[in-house]
This record gives structure tokens, sequence and C-alpha cells, in this order.
């Protein structure tokens, strides 16, 4: 029947406290703890949901970058997803890599492969661009539904439930499209143990952003990468004529 | 936002940031309270998983990975209001359990999860980090269902295997008795023959689990005096003759109830003795070695909390002008600490791997680790609750759970004292 594409990013642990290196040419990431993406963990539990729920057939797994997101993509794998693909990226090209490179890549996977949905996490808790699904569905002239916290499948459309500024949003969109995963959409579930053993019978495939036709060429050069300044104690007033004089001195009104 | 089975715990920082969006989302989360539900308590202990993970297989480290995030998630923000109401968490074992944690030595084709004894040293050092006394049990738990599991034959497997290791059923297991600890073979609850029933009366003591579990694997006299008259039979709940004594209070290992058993004109069908009459004491002994494994795991666990735990409070805390962690005593202290831990990792894993392929040495190995590992482990922890100054005797903090729970260990399962006597006696009995 049909045929959905995971992305899922290798980032470093949420709970890791994070350092800029000495040079300021990016954070350090020798020797610290890396996981997967939390929202891409929700996508890879929704798509391993519409599986059960036989909406879908086949659920990849796709991670760009070195050899150590074969970790990740083998965590998706124990999640329920039944084969993985590897585009290996590594050095000057994974530093510079960003969401237009991912989404040439998952647009051209995502013809190759013949998937009806390409879902993503809405944005990476490294970057938090928020911009990978929406290039993604654009490269492909693909419906979009992002920030996704319902989907449900009717027929040849999807129902999306979107988190926006106002509230809720519900539209309808055609497959083949492309869905972003946002907080509330689901609770991931735990791999467990005898689907951890089966995921290392699962396949990962392994290639190039080359043999995908895609350049890896960034239009975007990180400068400098600094802390944020550290903040500085308020101050306090007395009355609300102090506090009215003091945001006059500021020059804030 | 809370699980129907998984992990639920986004942490705080990427909810509040994803939360300013909508007004919707705001009144989704209002109060502070759910943030603070979320983490409080909450300690991800795997940041130093570089070192707790050096030399396993990629598979073992995924196993280690998900233990510690259900450790983190579903266990942690409750360690302390287990302890403290005494709340035996049957739902989170049972989520556990789903997992595969209810039987993770055991075979497959009955419902197990058949890893290795390392792949369960393992999981249970890092499903401590989250509750010593729960993953104790769930420890003790596994030893019952690994016993039936290896020395029952196809019917009882068939009965009581499955059930748990979903945990459907809860086990625990009966040796010691007011009058028998150390001397285990001189146990004295009898179980006469008649007809196709054995007649069990006795008590045991100090059962964990006792009267809150269903099966119970029960060490009892058939023959003559000494472990060769001791055979091993399963008693399940609600059979007349088997009653429980009052829970005991105890320091430590609360989220578990301990009580006396009591066998009074117990009627126990022979088709529920495992293995040979006589045999018994064997098959304790052998449930034991693996026991063992596991109480040191869950000491090593704790340990490893404990010296995160103690690190992060000496960064913290100021003294003299300068934090803590300036302090050289302090710092040669916490590196002694680390030296330990590694160093009981190490034996721990090597014991484990020594039972997993009956090495001969594994008896002694599995008593050296057990003897060791707890006692080092215990000093760790007390050590950081030292570090912690008057706030590490506070229930506000957990290092002083750690330290309550884990203290234990150097008793149970063979007082260390014990595990020295059959070191000793491995020792003197080789030859040249």
């Amino acid at each position: 029947m049909s045929r959905v594409l995971v992305g899922v990013k290798r980032v470093i642990d949420y709970a890791v406290k994070i350092r800029v290196k000495p040079d300021h040419s990016g954070v350090v990431t020798d020797g610290v703890k890396h996981s997967m993406n939390p929202f891409c963990e929700i996508a890879v539990e929704e798509a391993v949901k519409l599986k059960e729920k036989k909406f879908i057939k086949e659920v990849v797994a796709v991670s760009c970058g070195p050899t150590q997101v074969t970790e990740t993509i083998r965590t998706a794998l124990a999640m329920g997803c039944d084969r993985g693909i590897h585009v290996e990226v590594s050095g000057k090209d994974y530093e510079a890599m960003g969401p237009l490179q991912i989404a040439k890549i998952f647009a051209a996977l995502a013809k190759k492969e013949e998937a009806s949905l390409v879902i993503l996490g809405k944005q990476a808790i490294d970057d938090d661009c928020n911009q990978t699904g929406q290039m993604t569905a654009a490269l492909l002239d693909w419906p979009q539904g992002t920030f996704a916290s319902e989907v449900t499948i009717d027929g040849e459309k999807v129902k999306v439930v979107r988190e926006i500024d106002g509230g809720l949003e519900t539209i309808k969109i055609s497959m083949p499209a492309v869905l972003t995963a946002d907080l509330r959409l689901n609770t991931p579930r735990y791999a467990t143990l005898p689907n951890i053993m089966k995921a290392k019978k699962k396949k990962i495939a392994n290639m190039k952003p080359a043999d995908l036709g895609v350049d890896m060429v960034s239009r975007v050069e990180v400068l400098r990468v600094d802390e944020p300044p550290t903040r500085l104690a308020g101050v306090k007033v007395e009355t609300v004529d102090d506090l009215v004089a003091k945001l006059k001195a500021n020059g804030t009104i | 936002m809370d699980s129907d089975g998984g992990k639920g715990g986004i942490p705080s920082h990427i909810l509040r940031r994803h939360c300013k969006r909508s007004r919707l989302s705001k009144k989704l989360f209002t109060s502070e309270d759910h943030f603070s539900t979320v983490l409080k308590n909450r300690f991800k202990f795997d940041t130093n998983l570089q070192i707790a993970a050096h030399g396993l297989s990629d598979e073992q480290k995924e196993f280690q990975k998900m233990a510690f995030d259900f450790a983190a998630h579903e266990m942690s923000p409750h360690m302390a209001e287990w302890d403290e109401k005494e709340i035996f968490p049957v739902e989170t074992m049972r989520k556990a359990a789903q997992l595969g944690f209810g039987g993770i030595y055991v075979q497959p084709e009955v419902g197990g999860s058949g890893l290795s004894r390392l792949d369960t040293s393992v999981i249970f050092e890092a499903l401590s980090t989250g509750c010593v006394s729960t993953t104790a049990y769930i420890s003790i738990h596994n030893m019952c269902n690994w016993m039936i599991d290896t020395f029952g034959n196809t019917e009882q497997r068939e009965k009581f295997c499955p059930e748990l290791c979903t945990m459907d059923k809860f086990a625990s297991y009966c040796l010691t008795e007011p009058g028998s600890g150390s001397d285990a073979a001189s146990l004295l609850t009898t179980a006469k023959l008649e007809g196709d029933h054995y007649i069990l009366n006795g008590s045991k003591a100090f059962i964990s689990g006792g009267g809150d579990t269903d099966v119970y694997i029960v060490m009892c006299r058939t023959g003559g005096k000494g472990p060769k008259g001791i055979s091993c039979v399963v008693v399940e709940k609600d059979t007349p003759g088997l009653s429980f004594g009052k829970k005991e209070k105890k320091v430590g290992w609360n989220s578990q109830p301990t009580r006396a058993v009591i066998l009074e004109d117990c009627h126990v069908p022979v088709t529920n003795r495992l293995g040979q009459e006589g045999q018994g004491f064997n098959i304790a002994m052998r449930g034991l070695n693996g026991g063992r494994i596991n109480i040191a795991s869950c000491s090593l666990g704790a340990a490893h909390a404990c010296v995160q735990l103690a690190r992060d409070h000496l960064l913290v805390r100021k003294q003299f002008g300068e934090a803590l962690s300036n302090n050289q005593f302090l710092q040669f202290k916490l590196a002694e600490m680390a030296t330990k831990l590694v160093a009981s990792r190490l034996l721990l894993r090597e014991a484990a791997v020594a039972l997993q392929e009956s090495r001969s040495d594994a008896v002694s190995l599995c008593s050296m680790a057990k003897l060791f590992v707890t006692d080092e482990c215990f000093n760790i922890c007390n050590q950081a609750l030292q570090m912690h100054g008057g706030y590490g005797y506070l229930k506000d903090y957990a290092v002083q759970q750690f330290v309550r729970d884990i203290r234990v260990h150097q008793i149970l399962e063979g007082t260390n004292e014990v595990m020295r006597m059959i070191i000793a006696r491995s020792l003197l009995s080789e030859s040249g």
C-alpha cells in the first residue's frame, strides 16, 4: 500500500550542558552524549502507529551524517521502523549541513522510494531551524501539515490538526504529503528488549548525497558562536513612580 | 501528557519553549505544577554513560540507554514517594515487564527475553538509578522466574513463566527462616508427602514481596538433615494454610513489602515441585548465583547515581568563597569514589560473563563480585552523602535513599561474611 519516510537526527542529548568551543567555531561535540532529537522520536512513533493501524505498509528511517548516526537509525528500528537509510555526510560537509541540504536529500529519497508520506520532527533541538519539513514539501511541490498534534488518514487524504499561535487549525491535505511532528502528537514508546534484538537484523542501506544527485554546498557560513550573555541582576524599586522614572531614564518609555 | 506506555517526559525547557506559541497550549500547561512534576526528582544519570558503556556491544548499549530512560522517566520521579508511603509500584513494574524486564534471562518460548547475565547486569544497573528498592524486587522476581524456567518441567514452565514474564503475577523467593539465615541448609520447614500432595509446615522470614505476590518458591525439607534433604516447591497464593506475618518496617527497600510467610498444613500438589526431591538446595543456590550478580548490579547503579549527585553538588555548593569542587580533599575523595566504581563494575561484569559461560570459577567470582561491589558501592554512596553536608541527611535529597536502600545488599542473598566463606572454601580446596 504505502511507504513512509521518517527523518531522524542525531543531536546532543537534551540533558547535557552545552559548552562553546574555545575558538568559538561551534559547540563541543567530542565525547558528548548524543541521542535522537525528541521531535524525531515523536515522528517515528507516529509512523509506527500508522503502520500498526495498517494505514501504511513500511516505515523507512533516514538519517544524514557520519557513521555515528547509524546508532540513531538503530534506535528508530528498535521502535518499530522496518529498515533504515544512512546518507553518509562527513567532515566539512557535515559541519556545514543545514535544512536546505537535508530537504534536498529527503526530496530525492521520497521520489526514489515512492513514499506517500514524509514525517519529520518539527525542528531539531540543536539548531531550532524549523525549516526542513517546509523546504522538503516545497521542493517536492507536496502539501505540508506542519506542527501536527493529530494525524488521521482518510482514504487518499490526511487530516492534520495543527498547533498554531491562535489555537488549533484543522486541515485536510492530499497524499503524498510532508508532515512535521509537534510535541503533543503522541508519547514515544520505549523500545522493548525483543525489538532491540530484532532491530539488529533489520537492514540499513548506505548511500552518499551524490548518489541522489544532491550537492551539499552550503550558502550559509557560521561566523561565530557565543554563549548567551550572563543574565544581569535586576534592580528593585520602592514605588511605582520610581519604576516609571527608571524606565524613562533607561529610554524604554 | 503522561504515559500510556511511553516516555511522557519531554524536558521542561523544551516544553516551555514550544508552549510559548498558542494561548491554547498555555491553557494545557497553565500550572507550574506540571513542569515541576516532570522535572521534580527526575535525574537522568546517563551523561557519564561513556564510561558505563565501555566494552558493551551496540545492542547492550541500546538496552542500557532504554533502561536509563525508563529509570529517569518512570521511576526516578516517584522513588521518594514510594519510599515514604511504602508503595509497591505494581503498575510501573508491569510497564517494565511490557518492555521485557519481567524475565530478562528467561527463555523466549515461555515469554522471556532470552538475554545474557551481562545484559541483565547492565539493565539492572541502569534501572537502579531510578529506584534501587523497586529494581531489587524486579531482580528477585526475575530470579524466581528463571528458577522455574530452568528447573521446572514443561507443564510448570508453561503454567507459571508467561504470567511472571508479563508480571501479571509476581514471585517471591522463600529460603530464610527465623532459625536459619546464613546456615540456610539447616532450615526446618517440613514437607510431608501424603498421596499426591506435600503438607508444608513452617515459617519463612524476611520474604520480599511476601503477602503481595502470587507465586512463592519455597525451599522445604522432604528428606533428612542437611542440604540433600531439601526440595523446592512452588506455592500459589490463596492456597489454604498459607498466611503472612505483619509487614516489616525497614530502613530502606520500602517500595517492596517484607513479611514472614507462614505455612500451616499447607497442601501443595507434588506436581508443583521443581526438579527432584533433594535437589532443592542446589536449585536455591544456583538461583542465588545470578541473584548476587543482580543485587550487586543494583548497588552499582546506586553508586553511579551518587557519584554524579556528589559531583553536581560539589560544583554548586560554595564555602570559604569558592565552590567545593576546588577543595583538593574533596577532589581526591571523588576520584577515589569514581575509581572504586569502575573497578566494581569491571569485576561484576566479569562475574556475569563467567556465570553465563558456566565457567568453573563462576560461583567464586559471583561471590567475590557480590562482596566487593556491595561493600564498595555502599561506601561510595555513604561518602556522597557526607559530601552533601547537612543536606545529605534530608529526605529532600535522593542521596540518603540510595544509602538506605543499598545498605541491605551487604546482608541479603548471602551475607558478605558468607561470601568470604564461599571464596575461602574454593581457594582452600584447590589442588596445588
